[in-house]
């Protein structure tokens, strides 16, 4: 491949979703190019790179969706779960007034699992919760994942990553040879695209917002910018669940991590020197 | 050499094609694995010497699964030592089954490592 058509392909993806690729990463490029090369007839990566630099939106948006991971399963790392159904929940449930809804966000949604994982730890404390609303909110950049999402129908092999068979009993039934969930689980979940390098303010204020596993894959000002956008679209006493690899140290001080939990993190006091505006990033159908 | 009972994983199947792939992995991550091939056998080998865990097939000549299970917990008490099914068995009537009757949890094949290390994960094996 060329220089010029890497450099075109990296700047797209940079600008279209905060991704990060060095030239170390080409082979990321032509395995999961791979099948956007064969639908469009395309000989390789040069090839399309010259057509990318015409005005092909549609073009960019599959490509983009194909370099981004769509790695998720049930509960994940359970322990971020853990700490939502044993500190976090009954914490909000405690301090919010009656009536007022609880919002969670799960930043980086895929194909949902996470954010379903979120609304059964919801069911679960029903009893605690009482008739308080809890609205679980699941974007993510690519269109595909997100269709599965809402379809709310799961594999076999899917439905046994992190699971316990108590909860797939209760929470989904057999439809073919797949699991689908509950129509009452599916219903406490809206899913919708959005960039998270986007304008987050329509999404509104959350009192938890997942962002697992996807900072590691932005340099640091794209990370810088996510967790400022992020941090306005938190509740004063909201907490930010990274992944357990994922720190904001050295790139953010709006956020501090919660004693013992590395994972998760509260905002930090505003200071008195109000806070500079945040660039944004050009939506991807503007990326050109 | 003592073995850590603990650490002993029981994996009974009538296939001795799963019975291998379920060693090879087990053993991987450090398990001793002990094998029956009936429901039968795998409850004299309990008698014998009680393992950590058991890995069990549902369908089985001579004593399947089920009856398995709860000729263990009868004789032995409830909870221990964990037991994951670990079957072709899919319905949710069979797992609600292998709920009510004491297993830890249900393993559904075809299976890989990442999903049968990951339910002893879940069980705290791991």
């Amino acid at each position: 491949m060329t220089p010029l058509g890497f450099e075109t392909l990296a700047t797209l993806l940079h600008r279209g979703s905060g991704l990060s690729i060095g030239p170390d990463k080409l082979y990321l490029l032509e395995t999961r190019l791979a099948p956007i090369l064969r639908a469009h007839a395309l000989p390789d990566l040069d090839a399309l790179a010259i057509r990318l630099r015409g005005a092909a939106p549609e073009l960019e948006r599959a490509v983009v969706e194909a370099m981004t991971t769509n790695e998720s399963s049930f509960f994940r790392d359970d322990k971020p779960f853990a700490h939502v159904r044993t500190q976090a929940l009954p914490r909000l449930h405690a301090t919010r007034p009656p009536g007022a809804r609880l919002r969670i966000w799960s930043a980086a949604a895929s194909t949902g699992q996470e954010a379903y994982s979120l609304a059964i730890i919801v069911a679960e404390n029903r009893a605690l919760l009482g008739t308080r609303e809890v609205e679980i909110v699941g974007t993510d950049i690519a269109r595909e994942p997100l269709a599965r999402a809402r379809e709310g129908l799961f594999t076999q092999f899917e439905v046994q990553r992190g699971l316990p068979m108590q909860m797939l009993v209760r929470y989904f039934r057999k439809d073919g040879g797949n699991w689908r969930i509950a129509e009452a689980i599916r219903d406490m979940v809206s899913f919708r695209e959005w960039n998270l390098l986007g304008d987050l303010r329509p999404l509104g204020t959350f009192d938890l917002i997942f962002c697992r596993n996807v900072l590691i894959y932005f340099d640091t000002p794209t990370k810088a910018r996510a967790l400022e956008a992020m941090a306005r679209q938190l509740a004063p006493d909201g907490l930010l669940y990274l992944g357990g690899a994922e720190t904001v140290l050295g790139v953010s001080d709006r956020f501090a991590s919660l004693a013992g939990d590395r994972a998760v993190y509260g905002l930090t006091p505003p200071t008195a020197a109000p806070q500079a505006a945040v660039p944004q990033m050009r939506p991807l159908a503007a990326v050109r | 050499m003592t073995v850590d009972r603990t650490q002993v994983v029981l994996v009974v199947d009538d296939s001795r094609v799963v019975r291998k792939v379920a060693r090879r992995i087990l053993e991987a991550r450090g398990f001793t694995v002990e094998e029956a091939e009936d429901g039968s056998r795998a409850l004299e080998a309990c008698r014998r010497a009680m393992p950590g865990s058991v890995l069990l097939d549902w369908n089985m000549p001579v004593m399947n699964g089920l009856d398995f299970l709860k000729a263990l917990r009868e004789e032995f008490g409830p909870g221990n030592p964990p037991v994951l099914f670990c079957t072709t068995e899919n319905d949710i009537d069979r797992i609600e089954q292998a709920i009510v009757h004491g297993a830890q949890e249900f393993i559904m094949k075809p299976f890989d490592e990442e999903i049968l290390l990951g339910k002893f994960e879940q069980v705290g094996l791991l």
